[in-house]
């Protein structure tokens, strides 16, 4: 605010000569244009308003043309009347001029306050853009997190822990499985869509892993149509619901228990069931529920009312039911296929 | 000090888990391994009938959680915690356990718990534990989060009460007497600390001696000057005092 009123001073000070130069005392001519600069001062601060109202666009460049240069012509002319009133007959003379500069001081700060607009705006711009940045690197942070359950990392490394001793190989074996797990879920989890087979073989090695864990309490049964692998899906659909059947259902059962692995394509939808026993008995996981309402989320994010999530609990089963369009891959995909070799290479 | 070997249990539900204690307890000649539970009431029946001076607990297990099965074994044992992540657990773990294991855990790592569960029970009686077991098993839980089941043993067996069955909850000394769907099982805990585990949106204290389930609750009807009674849906009657009603009633209209 200083410095716009300290900028002021210099019409106020070419004023203050003018009116010098009609033998006017110096010390009174400074007084008189300082006090006529001052309102008009604030007057010329009211662009503000119509500078937001009509931002600088092709489409509006007429328009705010026009508005500024009548609110410029009303803003000089009720200053050059105000004037009129308050200053001496003999100084009327100048008042055509006075207008003149009103009209250009007027459109003078209209241009100031685009500029001043403009470079808030960009301002501004930088820090949605690093905002934005920000949430988007949080939510991957966080999808990874969720992917890759630390309880289920730290047991397998424990499992492998102990194979060192007994079984060597099966050591081995096990660090193979978990890292092809670990690569494969940090590789699909960047796409877009993904061949379902690229799923399935994620979640036959996660299940081979946890078999390792579990041996003998956990037993898969699948029944895939072999149609539906060239469906286009979202990465990291099914996985955590086998994670969720393995966590809530096999890990709670003395006896173990059974996953069912079922998918089936219609028309253009695909229709994946995973279905497990449960010990309604044991105690519920710390932590539940999250990777199932992630899985909700993106379907309802991507497909809208296309897609569905139902979730039947009886006495000691848990049903998922996922429907969901089968999508068309890209022709990147699509080659892939076909080029079987392509895939051992790429990860 | 004496030469008895240290009694110890091992109790994990994977194979695998319990292999690798086995290997490193077998190092140690002062220790000898009697049982191993691969769940939760196993460990409770075994440990109740054998009385081991060692047990090492799993915490994620079928039927019975670690935190459930040491409320349920008392504190006579020396316990070492074996788990593989539970941020809440482990703050849990440094008030009352002798040490916790991480998985997967170094040999050295082990021995040092080993060690410290050695000086626990070779010192001159069972130390007595700085947090009372069914105050861990809350603190455990975590912020916000509510038991969701109550477990109690009568002798050997172990009886599940789900917080929705739960009807109200009285005082009877050192113990708590729940009662639920007309039944009453009798367990050792203070009513603070039951109440403290309790989700307070659903249960309320009542009286000094008396939790109840807020939806079982019929009507409330003066008694004397001071106090109340609390008619349940099936006519039992509860006492109800100034400091209660006045629980009660913010409840209500909060839940209004």
């Amino acid at each position: 605010m200083a410095i716009y009123l300290a900028v002021w001073l210099i019409p106020a000070i070419a004023g203050c000569l003018i009116v010098f130069g009609d033998n006017i005392p110096w010390f009174d001519s400074l007084l008189l244009a300082i006090g006529l600069s001052l309102p008009y001062a604030v007057v010329c601060l009211t662009p503000w308003y119509l500078c937001r109202m009509l931002p600088l666009r092709d489409e509006h460049l007429l328009k705010a043309l026009l508005n500024h240069l009548a609110a410029a012509f009303i803003s000089s002319v009720a200053w050059t009347t105000a004037v009129r009133f308050v200053t001496p007959q003999r100084l009327h003379q100048h008042l055509v001029l006075l207008f003149g500069t009103g009209v250009l001081l007027y459109l003078l700060s209209v241009a100031m306050h685009y500029v001043y607009f403009a470079v808030e705006d960009s301002k501004e711009a930088v820090l949605r853009e690093q905002k934005a940045e920000t949430l988007a690197r949080e939510a991957e942070l966080k999808a990874l997190k969720a992917q890759i359950n630390p309880h289920f990392l730290f047991n397998c490394l424990h499992s492998i822990s102990a194979l060192t001793t007994v079984d060597p190989p099966q050591a081995r074996e096990m660090c193979i499985r978990l890292s092809d797990f670990l690569r494969n879920t940090l590789r699909l989890g960047e796409k877009e869509l993904i061949p379902f087979a690229e799923e399935l073989s994620l979640v036959n090695t996660y299940l081979a892993v946890e078999q390792v864990r579990f041996g003998s309490r956990l037993n898969v049964v699948r029944d895939v149509d072999a149609a539906c692998e060239r469906c286009g899906v979202p990465p990291l659909l099914l996985q955590p619901l086998i994670e969720n059947s393995v966590k809530h259902g096999i890990a709670g059962l003395v006896e173990g228990g059974t996953i069912r692995l079922h998918a089936s394509c219609s028309g253009q939808m695909l229709r994946i069931i995973v279905e497990n026993d449960f010990d309604p008995d044991s105690p519920a996981p710390r932590k539940s529920g999250l990777g199932l309402n992630n899985v909700r989320n993106r379907i309802a994010t991507r497909h809208g009312d296309r897609g569905r999530l139902d979730v039947t609990v009886t006495e000691s089963s848990h049903r998922v039911e996922l429907l969901i369009p089968c999508e068309s891959l890209g022709r990147q995909e699509r080659k892939d296929e076909y080029a079987t070799d392509s895939r051992s290479h790429r990860g | 000090m004496s030469m008895q070997p240290i009694r110890a249990v091992i109790v994990d539900d994977e194979e695998l888990a319990r292999r690798v204690l086995r290997e490193f307890l077998a190092a140690e000649s002062d220790i000898e391994v009697i049982a191993e539970c691969a769940n939760g009431f196993d460990a409770v029946k075994v440990i109740g009938e054998s009385d081991p001076d060692l047990v090492f607990l799993d915490v994620q297990m079928p039927k019975l959680d670690g935190f459930e099965v040491l409320e349920l074994i008392g504190a006579r044992p020396a316990v070492v915690f074996v788990t593989a992540y539970d941020t809440y657990a482990m703050k849990a773990f440094d008030a009352h356990a002798v040490d916790y294991l991480l998985k997967p855990f170094s040999r050295d790592r082990f021995d040092t718990a080993v060690e410290r569960a050695r000086r626990r029970i070779h010192a001159a009686g069972p130390a007595k534990p700085e947090m009372d077991a069914s105050d861990l098993a809350v603190a455990a839980r975590g912020p916000d989060q509510y038991a969701n089941r109550i477990v109690v043993k009568d002798g050997a067996k172990v009886t599940i009460v789900p917080v929705e069955k739960l009807d109200y909850v009285q005082a009877q000394d050192d113990y708590v007497e729940l009662h639920s769907q007309k039944k009453s099982f009798l367990k050792q805990q203070t009513i603070s600390s039951l109440e403290s585990a309790l989700d307070p949106k659903r249960f309320v204290r009542i009286h000094r001696s008396c939790i109840v389930n807020i939806e079982r609750v019929n009507k409330i009807e003066p008694y004397t000057k001071d106090s109340r009674v609390a008619v349940l849906l099936d006519g039992t009657q509860l006492p109800v005092s100034r400091s209660g009603y006045a629980r009660l009633t913010a409840l209500l209209e909060g839940n209004g």
